[in-house]
């Protein structure tokens, strides 16, 4: 039948570049990163398989304690970006009329208009030691010096939560959304006080989309790489930066790859760990609607 | 502790406004403990803003209302003994049936035993025993509206307001509802009140119903009373079906007031609580069922009114069926006929005449 010849063509042509970008560019690099993570250089130009970077990753504690610093700064970050984001979320989709709603959509959505670069440049401008806050704090005699704001944890933790916040507000947005304003008048009218109804009602209900905000939150902030170097320097200890100091620095791909799939194994246990927890899972989150 | 107390709920002089616009205004009244009140009105008259004020969700700007005989203006809604059953029932998707009838329970602190026994009592009350750990999605229409009004009345309140909670259901289960929200009450034995647009709702289940329009109040009543004896031109042509026509009074004494239709029929009536001057413009209402039908000038009816006319169509619906009748004036008028013997004698196009006696003919001042 013609019709279902069409169909057809049309789902393969949809399907093309999704397929090509799936395989190429996610599939097949990670098929040669786990390749080359098995192999261990024995002499020049000579491989063997072996288990050898991963043994040597778990005999030098600064590589897995960057692992594990990076994972728990990741889920700090997204603790703290749920906390900022639940709130505007709540604001956007419960609060603002309906026109105002579209215009704080927006003004989140600025941000993203300029690139990670120029963003973390923005913050070096505000908390280096000549920068603005800074100035601010010597010109209001706060300070008797120049105070440097930059390369501490804080920092990147701020500048990270910056960066992601979007990313947690939208999921939560869209669930809060198709919520009836009547179960939340509901609550009250049962009797229940505003944390009652917050944490009985709405938090529930916006459960869906919050795990699917945190997960998205974490998994980038795991993978990041720019905001930490930028804004912690040295100190920030980031894991993607080790990953970068094996492949670019030392030209230990090997190593690299190790990592590099390392890194994916233990964000994936932590997101397994978190639905687990939360009693959810991919289909009821990050895969709803 | 005196007559005060005989009022679950009173409200005085109530009014709420958004922006320029009225939504209520200076509504009055007051429910007598374990009764049945029904507010009908069409959409957009108020009825709705007048229950979220009871409830505490919208501030009025002037006015009291009591609870009890206690003012509640400065309670907030979760501290106030109103409970609400809503359009579509808000029952909590992520909670079974137990804990939707138990969260009140647990937000007023009763223990964990005491509420267990209490949500079976009240499932038993309402005729869903065991039920407690099924999801709310697995309910059925009519079920689910029973868990809603259990999730209210196991918290005891001084009044259950209901707003249009039959809305959503079809034809068939809304009849049955209706019968059985009456028994809930009688059981219950908790004043409701019950807002609605649909007037066989209020005047089936209602002890006393207020037709409200415009956000104000029309008339408080019982329903034969505004079904007999509406008070203005809204509630008789509101409340029931009528035919109605628009004219002007030609005479007017102490029993009777003539009236000349648009068309140039001239109409016997009898007048409401104020009674028109001639020459003034009014609205003359005749119930369907208040008309009898012969065929070719066999009609009687001494002192009343006639109306000649041809049989325009039949229109068949059980127990309300009608007759149309085209008069002389090129009007149509709904005449009730009994369906079992059917009008047998005429069909369409038969010469017809119709009559009413004056005293079934009320007549209103035009409004507006």
């Amino acid at each position: 039948m013609p019709r279902k010849d069409a169909d057809r063509l049309s789902l393969i042509l949809l399907m093309t570049p999704l397929l090509l970008w799936l395989v190429l560019l996610i599939l097949l690099p990670h098929l040669g990163i786990g390749y080359l993570s098995l192999r261990e250089k024995v002499a020049p130009r000579v491989y063997h398989f072996s288990f050898a970077n991963y043994i040597d990753f778990l005999h030098e504690p600064i590589y897995w304690n960057t692992l594990l610093r990076t994972a728990w700064m990741s889920i700090l970050v997204t603790v703290l970006t749920l906390f900022v984001g639940f709130p505007i979320a709540y604001y956007i989709a419960k609060v603002a009329g309906r026109r105002s709603r579209a215009a704080l959509f927006l003004l989140c959505l600025v941000p993203l208009w300029v690139s990670d670069l120029v963003r973390a440049f923005g913050w070096m401008m505000l908390l280096r030691e000549t920068g603005i806050v800074s100035g601010l704090l010597q010109w209001a005699g706060l300070s008797s010096g120049p105070v440097e704001m930059l390369y501490n944890d804080v920092t990147v933790i701020v500048g990270l939560v910056y960066t992601v916040v979007l990313f947690m507000i939208v999921p939560i947005v869209s669930t809060l959304d198709g919520m009836d304003n009547s179960l939340i008048e509901a609550g009250y009218n049962l009797g229940g006080s505003r944390l009652t109804v917050l944490r009985r009602i709405i938090v529930p209900y916006a459960m869906p989309g919050i795990v699917a905000g945190c997960i998205i939150v974490f998994m980038l902030t795991a993978g990041s790489y720019l905001t930490p170097v930028l804004l912690g320097g040295k100190n920030s200890m980031w894991f993607t930066e080790q990953i970068y100091d094996q492949f670019i620095t030392r030209y230990n791909w090997e190593g690299g790859s190790t990592f590099g799939i390392l890194l994916l194994v233990f964000t994936s246990l932590v997101v397994w760990a978190g639905l687990r927890l939360s009693g959810q899972n991919l289909a009821t989150t990050v895969a709803k609607r | 502790m005196s007559s005060e107390q005989a009022n679950d709920l009173e409200c005085e002089h109530l009014t709420k406004r958004f922006g320029a616009f009225t939504a209520v205004d200076d509504v009055s009244f007051e429910i007598p403990s374990g009764s049945f009140f029904s507010i009908l009105g069409p959409s957009g008259c108020g009825k709705t803003t007048l229950m979220r004020m009871i409830a505490g969700f919208e501030d009025p700007a002037a006015g009291d209302i009591r609870i009890k005989g206690r003012s509640v203006l400065g309670t907030p809604p979760n501290r106030r003994n109103v409970k609400m059953v809503f359009q579509h029932l808000a029952l909590f998707p992520m909670m079974n049936v137990g804990e939707n009838i138990a969260y009140g329970l647990r937000c007023a602190g009763v223990g964990r035993s005491d509420i267990e026994r209490r949500v079976r009592d009240v499932l038993e009350r309402i005729g869903l025993p065991g039920v407690e750990g099924k999801e709310i999605n697995q309910l059925s229409g009519g079920q689910k509206q029973r868990i809603a009004i259990a999730r209210c009345m196991v918290l005891e309140p001084d009044v259950l307001l209901l707003d249009e909670p039959l809305g959503a259901l079809d034809l068939k289960l809304r009849e049955r509802m209706k019968i059985e929200l009456k028994l809930l009450q009688h059981q219950f034995d908790t004043t409701f009140v019950y807002i609605t647009h649909d007037q066989s709702e209020a005047l089936v289940m209602s002890d006393r119903v207020a037709v409200m329009n415009g956000g104000r109040f029309e008339q408080i009543g019982a329903p034969q009373e505004l079904y007999n004896a509406p008070g203005t031109a809204f509630v008789a042509g509101f409340v029931g079906d009528s035919n109605r026509w628009s004219g002007r009074v030609v005479a007017a004494d102490a029993e009777a007031v003539q009236v000349e239709t648009a068309g140039g029929a001239r109409l016997l009536c009898r007048p409401g609580a104020l009674r028109p001057a001639p020459g003034e413009a009014v609205e003359v209402f005749v119930r369907p069922e208040a008309i009898a039908i012969a065929g070719g000038g066999a009609g009687e009816g001494a002192g009343g009114n006639r109306l000649a006319g041809r049989v325009d169509s039949l229109l068949f619906n059980g127990a309300a069926s009608r007759v149309l009748v085209r008069g002389a004036d090129d009007r149509l008028v709904e005449v009730a006929y009994a369906p079992e013997g059917g009008p047998g004698d005429f069909g369409p196009g038969d010469a017809v005449e119709l009559a009413w006696a004056a005293a079934q003919t009320k007549c209103f001042p035009s409004q507006g």
